[in-house]
């Protein structure tokens, strides 16, 4: 690949532009990238029409009919050239997802202390001990890719996908970790459930996580788990 | 909600009638996707027949199998494919608004020409808005008539708006309409990642007869044909507009539509633009589709005649 100079705008449509910061995964671009949505709201107002940040990019949708491509790439370019990490990134808001780490809901767990060399216990422990940052929010409503997990912990996802994969699973896939917002087809390595609301359409900002949180998943017992709302039924393994 | 009024009787439902307004935005950071009509033009030019504004709510028919019987007299028309629309058992003109009396039926029976028709009624169908649009997305749960992207069936009641009915009969200008049994040639804006594929693929994505593969939906539309190659492979993921043309390992390029995920991560050869995205909505299993690169500001200059004669 040739050697690209960045931050670059690259076209994404009649009224789109991709703005790129960075090449590879990495929790430092996460300041970057929220400073650059709070920028480019303030910048485009009413001329807005979505954004879409991700780990290294963000997806600016305008308004054609309010202005032209070429007016939303001056304004971009002004945006990025005065861009300055978001101080408040280290405090960003830190979301602890109870979590239920058992066999029967993580039919992983056995796989992932397999690979790993650790008991389940010890996964367990290393998955909850770790605060996680979102890099992009995708796949579903609500659903938060999340890293990094340490790299003993890293796993490939499922050679076969599971058919259904029910809501509030907890799974780990590479080097990243999420939780099902709803019950979806799913191919990451599951090892737990949280009892955590992830999206809801009734709620402000409808969904618990976004681009940039920071995140903790608390071990909980099956009684406290039940007590908080999690479905305790276990997992049917279909393929 | 207050002004909602029986509008329809849902007497059979076929594979896929959904409702849609302009689509659900400002909410995509969230993982949620854009939704609103397949075919942009036909369901702009539906509303616009009946007086509606931008916007406003109509039904998404998707091959046919659907009848309808009017709760009310209504105003309405149908826009799109010709999917052999039926006013009780004479042929529904099309692209023209109609008078439709309480109790007549409405029927959608197949394809014809095109795959997708829409039914707009003056003043609008009536539905909660869900995230902030009635855009009726399956995958998701969100929006559509019962507000959990359901879509209809036998029994199923819309809503329509209690506005006044007002007599219309306005066709949509003959230039307006397309032909769907002709091969449609899409406009591409060419993208960044267009300069990674090689030379002979490039060549191909623009001189190819491509195929419109029975892989097809509202997320998006597979295109079988030679096999192109780009020199990335996969790249982190991130945002996509509507239209993406990624490009997979296996060389076939995919279109993608209202419901595509947020982000992906496959290289792209750019972005149709919306109103051909409209055009390939509208085209069955087999079907045949070139792709011609287009300038951005010609493209622009299309787009903004289009929403000048319909808004």
């Amino acid at each position: 690949m040739r050697a690209m100079r960045l931050p670059r705008l690259e076209s994404a449509g009649l009224d789109g532009w991709l703005v790129r910061l960075f090449e590879e995964i990495d929790e430092a671009n996460m300041p970057w990238i929220t400073a650059l949505v709070r920028d480019c709201e303030a910048a485009f107002g009413e001329a807005l029409v979505d954004l879409v940040p991700s780990y290294t990019t963000l997806l600016v949708v305008f308004d054609p009919l309010a202005l032209s491509p070429g007016e939303a790439h001056r304004r971009l370019a002004g945006v990025v050239a005065s861009l300055r990490p978001d101080e408040a990134a280290e405090g960003a808001p830190l979301r602890e997802l109870p979590t239920w780490y058992d066999p029967s809901v993580g039919p992983e767990l056995a796989r992932l202390a397999e690979r790993s060399g650790l008991s389940v216990e010890e996964v367990v422990e290393r998955h909850s001990e770790a605060t996680y940052r979102v890099f992009a929010l995708g796949f579903a409503p609500g659903f938060a890719f999340m890293g990094s997990v340490e790299e003993r912990l890293a796993c490939p996802r499922l050679e076969t996908p599971r058919k259904r994969v029910p809501a509030g699973s907890v799974g780990i896939a590479g080097r990243q970790t999420a939780a099902y917002p709803m019950a979806s087809p799913g191919g990451w390595n599951l090892i737990g459930r949280t009892a955590a609301v992830l999206f809801d359409r009734d709620r402000e900002g409808f969904s618990l996580l976004q681009v940039g949180d920071r995140v903790r998943f608390v071990p909980v017992t099956r009684d406290e788990f039940a007590r908080l709302g999690g479905d305790i039924t276990a997992m049917e393994d279909k393929r | 909600m207050s002004d909602a009024v029986p509008g329809f009787r849902v007497r059979r439902a076929g594979p896929l009638a959904l409702l849609q307004d302009a689509g659900r935005f400002g909410v995509r950071r969230l993982g949620v996707t854009q939704g609103g009509p397949a075919d942009l033009h036909a369901w702009a030019w539906a509303n616009r027949l009946v007086g509606n504004g931008w916007g406003t709510t109509a039904l998404e028919v998707t091959f046919g199998g659907l009848a309808l019987e009017a709760a009310r007299d209504l105003t309405l028309a149908v826009c799109g494919g010709d999917l052999g629309a039926t006013l009780d058992d004479a042929p529904l003109p099309l692209w023209r608004g109609l008078r439709v009396r309480a109790g007549q039926v409405v029927t959608f029976r197949q394809p014809v020409a095109g795959l997708r028709a829409y039914l707009a009624v003056a003043g609008g169908f009536r539905a909660d808005p869900v995230l902030g649009s009635t855009a009726c997305v399956v995958r998701e749960g969100l929006g559509g008539h019962d507000g959990h992207g359901q879509p209809l069936t036998e029994g199923d009641r819309l809503d329509t708006s209690a506005a006044a009915q007002d007599e219309r009969s306005e066709a949509a200008p003959a230039e307006v309409r397309p032909d769907y049994a002709a091969v449609p040639h899409l406009a591409l804006l060419p993208g960044a990642q267009i300069g990674e594929f090689d030379g002979l693929s490039l060549y191909r994505a623009f001189n190819t007869a491509w195929r419109v593969d029975d892989r097809a939906d509202r997320m998006g539309v597979r295109l079988t044909g030679p096999r192109l190659h780009c020199r990335l492979e996969t790249l982190v993921s991130e945002g996509l507009g509507l239209g993406a043309v990624q490009v997979p390992p296996d060389g076939q390029p995919i279109a993608l539509l209202n419901d595509r995920q947020t982000i992906g991560g496959y290289p792209r050869l750019g972005a149709l633009t919306p109103l051909a995205c409209a055009r390939l909505a509208q085209c069955l299993p087999g079907q045949e589709v070139r792709l011609t690169a287009v300038a951005a500001e010609r493209a622009l200059a299309e787009h903004r005649r289009f929403l000048a004669a319909v808004r």
